[in-house]
C-alpha cells in the first residue's frame, strides 16, 4: 500500500487547518495542552503485568508461524518473541498447545451504533436524512454498553471500526476504537487512528432516496454524479482555506461536511466504501482518480474476485464476508473463495463482519474461505489466512505502526486460542490489550460485563 | 487446470457410474448413521433402489454391484435444514421473487407456500453440494407493509422437501406454523396475550367444529374466527397429526406455549428459543420439541436477554430434542452453515454426536418423517454424504452427495462463477470462458 501510516499528530503539525477539520484524534493534544482537545481520544491503558506467554504456536501476523514459541509483554508492549526466552520478574503463562495471534481487527463493525437490543430506540446508525451526511461522525452514536462489545472480546477482537450505515452517498465518519469497556466513546478511540469516511454504492442509497423518498439518486448513475458534486464543492471548499491561509481573501465558514471531505482529499481521512459490483469498484476508482483521492478498502466487496488485478493496482483492500449472497440483487454473485482469490493475486484480503455475531468468529468465516479455497487447489496456510483478519485490516485503517502483527515495540493486543484458530471447536482462552488481560475464559472474573448486561446470563454464560 | 480437484474428478466419475436402477456399495467409510447403530468403522452400505438395503461391518459387496470406495472418508446421513424458505426465495430483496411473505386474512393455518416451491431455485445447488439434502420450508410472519396488510398469528405450513430435481415433496403440510412472543404480539395487535387469544379462539373453533361438521357445513352453526379451510386444517393438529410450531424466545412465552400444547394435547416444537435452556426440563417432560438457534448469545431483543453459547448442551443434558438451524446465517441461502452452527455447539460441550443428530434425525423426528429420512438404516432413504473429514470442521466438506441413491451433480451457480473466474489461461473476456 502506498499511504503509510500517519499518526494524527503528525498530521497536526504537518498541516495547516487541523484544528477546523477537528482532527484531534490524536496523541499530540494530550501532550500539548491541559485540557485535551475536543473529541479526542482519552483511552488509558489498563493496569498490565509483564507477561512470558510460553510454547505456543504463533502466528505473528506478518505471514510467519512460529511454533513451540514464546512471547514477551512488558510496559503494554510487545517486547519479544523467540524460543525459549528468559526472563525476570514477569508472570509466566505456559501455553503449550495453544495458539496466539494478534488481537483481530474488524475492520466493519456497527456494534455501539447498531448495538444490542436492537431496539428502534438504539438504531444510530444511519442518518437517513440526506444522500451525503459527511457531517455526521459515527462515534457520537456509540453507545459504549452495547454487551456486543463483550461478546467480540470473548472472539478476540481487540480494534474494531465502527461505521455509519450505507443508507447515503457519504454516510459519515467512522471511528476506531480499541475493545475496552468505556463509560464514553472517547475512553475507547484509538489513540492516533485516522478518521475513514463511509461511502456507499450502489442498491441501497438509489432505494433509500429514489424509491423511499422520491429524490435523488434513484440510479446508479445518480449516485455517482452526486459523488462528483460533492468532491467539486470540497475541491473548492479546499481552494478557498488555502487562498486564506495564504492571506487571500476570507477563510470561508465552516462546514462539517466539507471539512470531512477535504480531510479526504489530503489524505488525513480514509476511504471506507462499501460496495459489491465489479463494475461499480471500477467506477468508483475512476471517481477516486477524477478527484485525487485514495480509496483504503472495499467493504462487502462481493464481487471483487472478478477484478482481483485492478484492486492490486489500485492497492485497494477488499473487505469481504465469507459467504454472505443473495439477500439483494447485488449479492446474487457472492462466492466462497472471494478473499481467497483476492489474496491469491497479490491483493489486499479482509474479512469483516458487519455483524454483532459474526464479529465474535471473525477466524471461522476465514477458515471457511480457507475450506473453498482448498478445494481449487489454493492452499492458503494458517499464517497467511491470518493475515485477513489482523495484519490487513490494521493496514486498512491506517495503524499498521502499531497493531495487527506481533513485533517488537507493537501494542501488545494478543488473543490466545485453545486450538488452531481455523478449527470450529477452538475458543479464545486470553485476550490482552496492551498488555492488559481483558478476557479469561478460565476465570470469568476478569471479563467485563456491560451495565445492560448485568443479572442476565451474559454475566456467566453468556461471553463463555 | 489446477481448480479441477481430485474431489471434482471423482465426482463426474460416480455421476458417470451411479444410476438408480443399480446397486451400488460404499465401501470403507466410517459412517455415523445418526440411528441406533451408532458409529460404523469400515462399513459397507448397499443402496438398491433408492434406500439403504445394507450396512454394516462385513457387508458383502453385492455381485454386479458398482463399489465406491470410500476408505479413510466419513459418512453421515444427508443433512436437514429444519426450518427456512429454500426454493421459496431467490433473492429477498427482489419482491417477486419472494413466496414466503403473506399478509391478510386468507392466509392463515392452511396457507400452504409448498405450492411455489421451486426446485431450480439457485439456492438449491449451493446448499446441496454442501451436504444438505433436505429442508423444511415455512411460511414467515411478516409486519405490516406500506397499505397496513399484515400476517396473521398462524403463519400457514411447513412442507419437507428433499433437495432433488424431481419427486421432491417428502411430506406435505407437516407442521403449523404461528408466532407468539413480540412478533405474535405485534401480529395480534399489540400483547403478547392477543397472540395467545386468536390461538385459543381458533383451537375452540376447530374443537367446536369436530363436534358439529353437518350443522356447520349447513349453516347452522355461528361464524368461526377462522375460513372453512383453516378450521378444517387444524383439525390434524389437535389429532395429534400434526405439531404447531411456535416461532418464541422467552423463557415464560415457551412455559405458556407448553401450557397450550397440553391443554389442547398438540405437539409442540418451539422455534428460536434462545431462553428455552431455562425451561429445559418443563419442554423434555412435555415431549417439546426445539429448533435452536446456537449463535444466539446476545439480548437482541428484551425476549432474548439470557441467550447463551452452551444451550444446546444445557438442551441435551435435560434429554430435550431439538435440531440446529435457526440462526438466519445458517438458514436459506447459507443454509450449509448449519454444520459451523453444530461445531460451536459442539465447542460450546455439545457432544459431537448429539450435533450430528441435531442436524439429521431430530428434525425428521420432529416433523413426522423418520420413518424414511435422517439416519442411515436398512430400509430408509439412501441420502447421505461423503466427507473429506469431520463434517462439523469449517474446512470440510463433502466429495459425494447422494439424495434417494443418487449422486447429485457436485456443480451450483457459485461453483460454475468461480472456475470461470479462475481460468485466465484464454486471454478472453470472461463471457468467453
Amino acid at each position: 500500500m502506498k499511504r503509510t501510516t500517519i499518526l494524527a499528530g503528525a498530521i497536526c503539525a504537518a498541516l495547516t487547518g487541523c484544528d477546523r477539520t477537528g482532527d484531534a484524534n490524536g496523541e499530540a493534544g494530550n501532550e500539548a495542552a491541559e485540557t485535551p482537545a475536543a473529541y479526542s481520544s482519552r483511552y488509558q491503558p489498563l493496569p498490565s503485568k509483564a507477561t512470558l506467554l510460553t510454547g505456543a504456536t504463533i502466528l505473528t501476523g506478518t505471514g510467519e508461524r512460529l511454533d513451540g514459541a514464546d512471547i514477551l509483554v512488558r510496559d503494554g508492549k510487545v517486547v519479544e518473541i523467540g524460543n525459549e526466552l528468559a526472563a525476570e520478574d514477569v508472570e509466566v503463562v505456559d501455553a503449550a498447545g495453544m495458539w496466539i495471534t494478534p488481537g483481530i481487527i474488524d475492520v466493519h463493525s456497527h456494534l455501539g451504533v447498531y448495538p444490542s437490543p436492537g431496539v428502534m430506540a438504539h438504531a444510530d446508525g444511519n442518518e437517513i436524512s440526506a444522500p451525503n451526511t459527511a457531517e455526521v461522525w459515527a462515534e457520537h452514536s456509540v453507545w459504549p454498553q452495547d454487551p456486543g462489545f463483550v461478546t467480540a472480546l470473548a472472539g478476540g477482537i481487540t480494534t474494531l471500526q465502527i461505521l455509519p450505515g450505507s443508507a447515503n452517498l457519504f454516510g459519515g465518519r467512522s471511528v476506531t476504537v480499541k475493545n475496552v469497556p468505556g463509560r464514553s466513546v472517547q475512553d475507547m478511540k484509538f489513540p492516533g487512528a485516522p478518521y475513514g469516511l463511509k461511502m456507499a454504492c450502489g442498491e441501497n442509497p438509489k432505494r433509500v432516496y429514489g424509491e423511499g423518498k422520491g429524490a435523488a439518486p434513484s440510479t446508479r448513475m445518480g449516485n455517482v454524479a452526486g459523488y462528483r458534486k460533492a468532491w467539486i464543492a470540497a475541491e473548492d471548499y479546499r481552494q478557498k482555506r488555502e487562498k486564506a491561509d495564504d492571506g487571500d481573501g476570507e477563510a470561508p465558514a465552516r462546514d462539517l461536511q466539507l471539512e470531512t471531505l477535504v480531510g479526504v482529499l489530503e489524505g488525513e481521512i480514509l476511504v471506507h466504501n462499501h460496495c459489491y459490483r465489479a463494475d461499480e469498484m471500477a467506477v468508483m476508482i475512476d471517481v477516486a482518480r477524477e478527484f485525487g483521492y485514495e480509496i483504503s478498502a472495499f467493504h462487502h466487496a462481493v464481487e471483487a474476485y472478478k477484478i482481483p488485478d485492478l484492486l492490486a493496482e489500485n492497492d485497494i483492500c477488499a473487505a469481504v464476508w465469507a459467504d454472505w449472497w443473495g439477500f439483494k440483487m447485488e449479492a446474487f454473485d457472492g462466492i466462497r473463495e472471494n478473499a481467497a482469490i483476492v489474496a491469491d493475486s497479490g491483493a489486499c484480503a479482509i474479512v469483516h463482519s458487519d455483524d454483532q455475531r459474526g464479529i465474535q468468529r471473525l477466524n471461522q468465516e476465514a477458515a471457511k474461505i480457507v475450506g473453498a479455497a482448498a478445494r481449487v487447489d489454493i492452499d492458503i496456510p494458517p499464517e497467511k489466512a491470518i493475515q485477513w483478519i489482523t495484519s490487513n485490516p490494521a493496514r486498512a485503517l491506517g495503524i499498521a505502526d502499531s497493531v495487527g502483527t506481533l513485533e517488537s515495540g507493537k501494542m501488545a493486543d494478543i488473543a490466545v486460542w485453545d486450538g488452531s484458530p481455523f478449527s470450529v471447536y477452538s475458543r479464545v482462552e486470553r485476550v490482552y490489550i496492551d498488555g492488559a488481560l481483558l478476557f479469561d475464559r478460565d476465570d470469568p472474573a476478569v471479563n467485563p460485563v456491560t451495565d445492560f448486561s448485568l443479572g442476565t446470563a451474559a454475566m456467566t454464560g453468556g461471553a463463555k | 487446470m489446477r481448480f479441477l480437484n481430485t474431489a471434482t474428478l471423482l465426482a463426474a466419475l460416480f455421476i458417470a457410474c451411479v444410476s438408480a436402477a443399480q446397486t451400488t456399495a460404499i465401501t470403507g467409510a466410517t459412517v455415523h448413521t445418526a440411528g441406533p447403530a451408532g458409529k460404523i468403522e469400515n462399513a459397507t452400505i448397499v443402496i438398491r433402489d433408492g434406500n439403504v438395503a445394507a450396512i454394516g461391518t462385513g457387508v458383502a459387496v453385492p455381485a454386479g454391484s458398482t463399489e465406491i470406495k470410500a476408505d479413510g472418508k466419513i459418512v453421515t446421513p444427508g443433512l436437514i435444514t429444519p426450518f427456512g424458505q429454500i426454493g421459496l426465495v431467490e433473492v429477498n430483496a427482489v419482491e417477486g421473487t419472494v413466496d414466503y411473505v403473506q399478509r391478510g386474512d386468507q392466509f392463515s393455518a392452511s396457507f400452504d407456500p409448498g405450492d411455489a416451491y421451486n426446485p431450480r431455485s439457485t439456492l438449491i445447488a449451493t446448499n446441496r453440494i454442501e451436504g444438505i439434502t433436505h429442508a423444511v420450508i415455512a411460511p414467515e410472519g411478516q409486519e405490516a407493509d406500506e397499505f397496513g396488510n399484515q400476517s396473521r398469528v398462524f403463519s400457514g405450513l411447513a412442507s419437507v422437501v428433499q433437495l432433488s430435481d424431481e419427486n421432491y415433496i417428502v411430506r406435505r403440510g407437516t407442521a403449523f406454523v404461528a408466532n407468539l412472543g413480540e412478533t405474535g404480539g405485534t401480529l395480534a395487535g399489540g400483547s403478547r396475550a392477543a397472540a395467545l387469544m386468536v390461538l385459543r379462539t381458533a383451537l375452540d373453533d376447530a374443537r367446536d367444529y369436530a363436534r358439529n361438521v353437518q350443522a356447520y357445513e349447513q349453516g347452522n352453526r355461528r361464524k368461526y374466527s377462522l375460513s372453512r379451510n383453516d378450521i378444517r386444517a387444524l383439525q390434524e393438529l389437535l389429532d395429534g397429526s400434526k405439531p404447531l410450531l411456535v416461532k418464541v424466545h422467552r423463557a415464560s412465552d415457551i412455559s405458556t406455549a407448553i401450557r397450550l400444547a397440553d391443554e389442547y394435547e398438540f405437539n409442540l416444537i418451539v422455534m428460536g428459543g434462545a431462553e428455552a435452556w431455562m425451561v429445559a426440563d418443563e419442554l423434555a417432560a412435555a415431549d417439546a420439541s426445539v429448533i435452536l438457534d446456537t449463535l444466539a448469545n446476545l439480548p437482541n431483543s428484551f425476549e432474548q436477554l439470557n441467550a447463551r453459547l452452551d444451550a444446546a448442551a444445557i438442551l441435551a443434558r435435560a434429554g430435550v430434542r431439538f435440531a440446529i438451524g435457526g440462526d438466519g446465517a445458517s438458514q436459506n441461502h447459507n443454509a450449509r452453515n448449519i454444520t459451523q452452527a453444530a461445531g460451536i455447539a459442539v465447542a460450546n460441550g455439545l457432544s459431537w454426536d448429539d450435533a450430528l443428530k441435531a442436524l439429521t434425525l431430530a428434525p425428521a423426528e420432529m416433523y413426522g418423517v423418520a420413518d424414511r429420512i435422517g439416519s442411515l438404516e436398512a430400509g430408509k432413504r439412501a441420502d447421505l454424504v461423503i466427507w473429506n473429514e469431520d463434517p462439523l470442521e469449517l474446512t470440510s466438506y463433502p466429495e459425494q452427495v447422494f439424495i434417494g441413491g443418487e449422486a447429485v451433480p457436485m456443480e451450483s451457480r457459485q461453483t460454475l462463477l468461480r472456475d470461470r473466474y479462475l481460468d485466465r489461461s484464454s486471454g478472453k473476456p470472461p463471457a468467453f470462458r
